[in-house]
């Protein structure tokens, strides 16, 4: 298994930005977790769409909406597929997670009263934290924390106790962008079942890496956004389950969303176009569309055996490092590692490491509470994809011994 | 020295070095000789807005010159705030308003100046000529 399964010269081939040179070296890009890059199949779909088949969709009679029409829609079951959802009208179109969520919290604002509680997890993207305080003050219900071990994992007995009565929405990541745990979703989800509550599920992190299966999960929520999928930015999708989603009042009026308007009343169109008012990003929708076409050619499975090879390479070489500590020390993580050096802010370290053509994030990766719960203002991340190497991470490691000595 | 005068200055020194790497040593350098701010004035209210690393300025009048104090968590981030000390520091309120500060990208620091770059040189600036323009109504 892990590296002999993917032919990663043949797959670098296909990304035209990896041949590109930063400040003079050629470019590493270790910022896969903020977003993917995007593979020239995506970018060609993406020209073909505009050279030949642009046009509102769903409304014309002439060749070109129809065409459209059938690639926008085609993509949907590619998304339905990818994800195992059971339905095609299950999967909404998006702008991203951040949508996703918020179209979801927007609809708990009819369900929820005084005294619900809504349960988050420690570890959160600001997406996944925002909406629902937002939520909570238009209904008066409150928000609780699911608190997390300084491994990074979630502490599944404070769930536990967590869960009441009041319970009417779970709100937890899959994987943390902050510190790469894989949470066990599974688990989290029955038990807010049994206790009665809905569960959201924030894909950004996971579905590039892992396999998602929403049925198996029997998850009510579920969001991914294509621009970390190797697809276009501006386009995501929220899953959620029929029921759900025929209950959920619509977000946003408009064109597309209804079946018939008068001025006294009208009728909301049938799902998905329910939650799809206005022209949507029909570019997007198909490039989304060919990304994941891209990423079943290389197989999910092949992708997290690799992936997960570079992430014990990359550890182990930092790990040895004098002053280094890494955030998010889970056996069950996808490729991210969160770390900072004794003495170094990780601005500095980000600023050399750009200087040298390596490209990582640093900060508090829109994870406060996270950097909060460290007391740390923030970390350096290298977060890695499937078209990454094990000589990039070796540049990487000696790039970061030479910023620490200059540092120092 | 006028802030002219410092510029160019700092443009010479900054012109022996040939690589990257020999200009961040430099600053990094620089950054360990910034006039640092008392720990009382290092309050919430003396941060910069807008940088990824923490940066506080303080600033004082000595007679009619103003005179600035900082620091910062980072240290490439405590050579800019050097660099631009140097040349603000001990300078009429006046002048530091109408000084010009093209001299950052002659030096090879472009890319600090860029406002998405989030590392506040750009909001170090205008925190500086903030201050000059109060005491100078302060002086008037
Ligand atoms: C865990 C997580 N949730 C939500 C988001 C927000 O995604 P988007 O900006 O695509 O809406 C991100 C993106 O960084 C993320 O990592």
């Amino acid at each position: 298994m892990t590296e002999n399964t993917l032919d990663i010269t043949q797959i670098r081939k296909d990304f035209p930005i990896l041949n590109r040179k930063v400040n003079g070296n050629p470019l590493i890009y270790f910022d896969n977790a903020a977003t993917s890059q995007t593979p020239k199949q995506v970018i060609d779909t993406i020209v073909d769409y505009y050279s030949n088949y642009n046009a509102n969709i769903h409304r014309g009679v002439h060749a070109l909406a129809q065409e459209a029409t059938e690639a926008y829609e085609g993509a949907r079951t590619k998304i339905q597929h990818f994800f195992n959802a059971a339905k095609a009208h299950e999967i909404i179109f998006t702008s991203g997670t951040t949508h996703s969520i918020n179209l979801v919290a927007n609809g708990f604002t009819a369900f929820l009263k005084k005294g619900d509680e809504v349960l988050v997890s420690a570890m959160e993207h600001h997406s996944n934290i925002v909406p629902w305080q937002m939520l909570c003050e238009r209904t008066g219900a409150s928000l609780k924390v699911i608190p997390m071990s300084k491994e990074g994992e979630l502490l599944m007995d404070s769930y536990r106790d967590l869960l009441s009565d009041r319970t009417k929405l779970v709100v937890c990541n899959h994987v943390s962008n902050a510190l790469g745990t894989i949470n066990p979703i599974q688990e989290l989800i029955t038990l807010a079942h049994d206790a009665g509550a809905a569960v959201l599920i924030d894909g950004a992190q996971s579905s590039p890496h892992i396999k998602v299966d929403v049925q198996k999960l029997d998850v009510d929520f579920y969001t991914a956004s294509a621009h970390k999928l190797c697809g276009p930015t501006g386009i995501g999708m929220l899953y959620g389950k029929s029921a759900w989603l025929a209950k959920l009042p619509p977000y946003q009026g408009g064109g597309e969303m209804i079946a018939e308007v008068t001025f006294e009343k009208t009728t909301y169109a049938d799902l998905p176009y329910k939650f799809e008012a206005g022209t949507p990003n029909i570019s997007g929708g198909i490039a989304f569309g060919a990304a994941l076409d891209y990423l079943n050619s290389i197989g999910i499975e092949a992708i997290e055996d690799y992936e997960h090879d570079l992430l014990i390479y990359a550890t182990k070489q930092l790990s040895e490092i004098e002053g280094v500590k890494i955030y998010g020390t889970s056996k069950n993580k996808t490729a991210v590692i969160s770390f900072n050096i004794q003495g170094i802010h990780p601005y500095d370290m980000g600023t050399l490491l750009d200087k040298m053509g390596i490209a990582v994030r640093t900060g508090h990766h829109c994870a406060q509470p996270v950097m909060d719960y460290y007391k740390i203002p923030g970390t350096i991340r290298a977060s890695f994809s499937f078209y990454n190497t094990k000589e990039e991470i070796n540049r990487f490691i000696e790039a970061v011994i030479k910023a620490k000595k200059m540092l120092r | 020295m006028s802030i002219q005068e410092i510029q160019d200055e700092i443009v010479d020194e900054f012109s022996m070095f040939d690589d990257w790497m020999q200009r961040y040593e430099y600053m990094i350098e620089l950054g360990k000789s910034l006039p640092l701010i008392k720990e009382q004035y290092k309050t919430d209210d003396n941060i910069i807005k807008g940088c990824q690393s923490k940066v506080w300025v303080h600033a004082e009048l000595e007679g009619d010159k103003l005179v600035f104090t900082a620091d910062s968590d980072a240290i490439i981030t405590k050579g800019i705030i050097a660099i631009l000390i140097r040349t603000f520091s001990h300078q009429k309120p006046q002048d530091i308003i109408d000084a010009n500060t093209g001299f950052i990208d002659q030096i090879g620091l472009k890319e600090h100046l860029s406002p998405t770059r989030a590392n506040g040189l750009v909001s170090m600036i205008k925190q500086l000529k903030l201050y000059a323009v109060a005491y100078q109504t302060q002086l008037n």
